[in-house]
């Protein structure tokens, strides 16, 4: 059984997070979210022209998302720079995570590009990647009807957790790992994955506590959103 | 119910800012059943029972009738590609360029090479959002002397002002020439390098507090505190002498 | 010749930079802040100089020494000018200013001022020796990256810990960290831009794109010169040179106190 957990959290207590938007200044929209020791950078540049032609949509825009592990960032030795299947997967699930709160009719034949970096990881990077890439796609001014925020729910032996870290990722009997994404006002979902075993009592249960902790998320992605415009009195 | 966002408030997508039929949703806001959402990073404007968010970031959206300043990207058989820091480029055709007849064949450079920066107003936006130029009108021309600067287009009302007045206190104060594109781009032209510099940064200034109340005090003394000492020709007919060409006039005031 | 370099160089001839700075002065501050990626890598840094900002991370690998050196390790660099800092840089390989970076910058500076002691490195002579990479990115570029790039590798560098080896198992644990990496010199490489007749340093993205020839010089705390790159489509006359040299000795000692 696991009754407590290796960092003594309890099960539906978030690591330590803290946001702010604005970090790249030559981008369109720029954040950093960070959330335990994981810390992840995301930076807009867009709407632009999309080159080559070909793949332009004459309908609405095009997101192009694109994340990627710091060579130095893994836990062990260092990554090949470069994309690998995984981080292709993961940008692709981004665009898909993002796509529902943008209007892209807008900016019809142009992309949209969201450049996602991790600097040190300890689990949960998508979701990071993916909160962090929704700041910035507002910092960036986009008309969005909500934002995304996102979290990674764990049931280790049964239990279910909120916010895995390395540690129990590597968890020796084996884990289900479900990051998760939601529209925080809607509450509505943009990204489910699960890898492991789980029944339907609990992915409901699972559901209604990524939502809440997303909510949680939220609050600090506005709070990070508005300190850009804070007026000193 | 009833209004929850205060005037000049900043908010964020996916906060509520009015519950309730009483309020409607304008531009940076929607409705969802009872509530009215705000869909941008901006600050909000109660109109009666309008309520408006006002985009502090984002790229430039050609519109009809703006005067921006702009890069010859490329040249085709039809005319120049400019590049005006929006989502699309946009474009000069040839009859749009000059009052002059242009052959067919004819050397597009001699008019307009790529890399150089333009002064032009939008005259058509298309369907697909690309803007249409002209260099055909007073002020509108290539831009060959000066400093250009890029800020938010969001914040070129901030720096224009109220009828022209914050730019003309600018322009006045520390003696130079300036342009600012609907796009963002600012054109400064002074006599003085160390006047450009004081011009640049009050210019910055403004853009970094454009939300602010009360900017044009912080700016007057801003620029007080600026010029302090220095010794500021304000002698109109040299600054004009100066000019070969004739520089904007009033095109910054054009919203 | 475009307006925006036209200027830059007009200013410069009447002795102004865009932002108001002397020819020969950083922005202020310059910021260096260590251990940024301290739970993954065995060494990090960031380095600010104005708004640009470069983070360099360290890894260590074990392997196989060169055979005309069986008695050193060896020290590789990897610089990515990363698309996210950048809307000038594009997605894809490397490109040639990354690689024109990673090699003048870091791998011969650090290397060729034998800054680490590759001997140190050797574990076994002919069959094992620590290789420590060096990556490093660009978060924002607002000019002179390669400044900004040489100060945050060495900061990486000074921030390292060899990872446990256990050589019964032949195994690295990167959860145990044992000494530190010792550098024996502070190579400082810093580059000179010639705008007009003038020299500067610290550019702006304007002032590099008006320049037409400038020199990487690496030099270390003896005042020796241990890297050169030459960089730009003009040419330089002898006596640039041993101007460019000067200013570089005596900017190094300013930016290596800052380490």
């Amino acid at each position: 059984m696991y009754k407590k957990r290796f960092d003594g959290r309890k099960f539906d207590e978030m690591r330590p997070m803290e946001a702010k938007v604005g970090v790249v200044k030559r981008a369109d929209g720029s954040a950093m979210f960070r959330i335990g020791k994981t810390i992840a950078i995301a930076a807009v540049y867009g709407p632009r022209e999309l080159h080559p032609k070909f793949l332009q949509n004459p309908e609405e825009g095009v997101l192009r998302c694109n994340y990627n592990m710091m060579a130095f960032s893994g836990s062990g030795e260092r990554i090949k720079p470069g994309p690998s299947r995984r981080s292709k997967e993961i940008s692709h699930i981004t665009e898909k995570a993002l796509l529902p709160v943008l209007n892209l009719k807008e900016f019809p034949g142009t992309v949209i590009d969201v450049f996602i970096e991790l600097i040190q990881t300890d689990a949960g990077t998508r979701c990071a990647g993916i909160t962090a890439a929704a700041m910035a796609l507002a910092d960036a001014g986009f008309i969005m009807k909500d934002l995304v925020s996102a979290i990674s729910i764990g049931i280790i032996d049964n239990q279910i957790v909120i916010d895995v870290d390395k540690e129990e990722e590597d968890y020796e009997d084996g884990m289900c790992d479900m990051p998760m994404a939601f529209m925080p006002k809607a509450g509505e979902v943009t990204l489910l994955q699960c890898d492991g075993f789980t029944n339907k009592e609990q992915l409901k249960k699972a559901l209604e506590m990524g939502k809440e902790a997303c909510r949680k998320i939220y609050e600090i992605q506005k709070t990070a959103l508005k300190n850009k415009y804070k007026v000193e009195e | 119910m009833g209004i929850l966002a205060k005037e000049r408030d900043i908010v964020v997508p996916g906060e509520i800012l009015a519950t309730g039929m009483d309020f409607l949703p304008a531009g940076g806001a929607y409705r969802d059943k009872e509530d009215i959402i705000a869909s941008q990073v901006g600050m909000i404007q109660i109109d009666n029972r309008l309520v408006r968010v006002v985009p502090l970031s984002g790229r430039y959206a050609s519109k009809r009738g703006d005067t921006i300043i702009g890069k010859v990207t490329d040249i085709t058989f039809s005319g120049w590609i400019i590049d005006i820091g929006c989502a699309k480029d946009a474009m000069l055709g040839l009859k749009d360029a000059t009052s002059e007849f242009i052959e067919r064949g004819a050397d597009l450079t001699q008019y307009f090479n790529i890399g150089d920066i333009i002064v032009a107003k939008i005259f058509n936006v298309t369907r697909v959002k690309s803007a249409d130029l002209t260099t055909k009108g007073p002020g509108l021309m290539k831009l060959t002397r000066g400093r250009l600067i890029d800020i938010q287009s969001t914040k070129v009302p901030r720096v224009i002002g109220k009828q022209g007045s914050m730019i003309m206190m600018i322009k006045d104060m520390t003696n130079t020439r300036i342009t600012v594109g609907q796009n963002g781009k600012v054109h400064i032209l002074a006599q003085d390098p160390e006047m450009e510099l004081i011009a640049v940064e009050v210019i910055k200034m403004i853009e970094a507090n454009a939300h602010k109340h009360g900017l044009t005090e912080i700016v007057k003394k801003f620029l007080d505190d600026k010029l302090k000492g220095k010794n500021i020709s304000i002698d109109k007919t040299k600054a004009i002498v100066l000019e070969k060409k004739p520089i904007l006039k009033n095109g910054e005031e054009n919203v | 010749m475009s307006l925006i370099k036209n200027h830059i160089i007009g200013l410069v001839n009447a002795g102004k930079r865009e932002d108001g700075r002397g020819y020969l002065e950083y922005r202020k501050p310059i910021k260096i802040e260590y251990g940024i990626s301290a739970k993954s890598a065995e060494g990090s840094a960031r380095v600010c100089i104005g708004d640009t900002e470069v983070i360099a991370g360290i890894k260590m690998e074990i392997g196989t020494p060169y055979p005309d050196t069986p008695d050193q390790g060896s020290l590789q660099a990897n610089v990515e000018l990363l698309p996210l800092s950048s809307p000038e840089f594009e997605s894809g390989p490397p490109s040639i200013e990354s690689i024109e970076l990673s090699r003048s910058v870091v791998d011969r500076g650090i290397r060729e001022s034998r800054a680490v002691d590759l001997k140190k490195l050797c574990i076994k002579e002919g069959e094992k020796s620590w290789i420590i990479l060096i990556d490093v990115y660009s978060v924002n570029d607002n000019g002179n990256l390669s400044d900004a790039i040489g100060l945050v590798a060495l900061a990486a560098l000074k921030d390292a810990k060899f990872p446990k080896y256990d050589k019964k198992t032949d195994k690295i644990d990167f959860k145990e960290h044992t000494e530190q990496v010792k550098l024996k010199k502070i190579p400082i490489p810093i580059t000179v831009f010639k705008i007009g007749s003038k020299y500067l340093i610290d550019p702006t993205i304007n002032e590099e794109k008006a320049s037409d020839s400038r020199l990487m010089i690496t030099t270390t705390e003896d005042g020796e010169i241990c890297a050169m790159q030459k960089g730009g489509n003009s040419q330089l006359s002898v006596e640039d040179v041993e101007k460019m040299v000067e200013i570089a000795i005596e900017k190094g000692k300013e930016l290596r106190k800052l380490l």
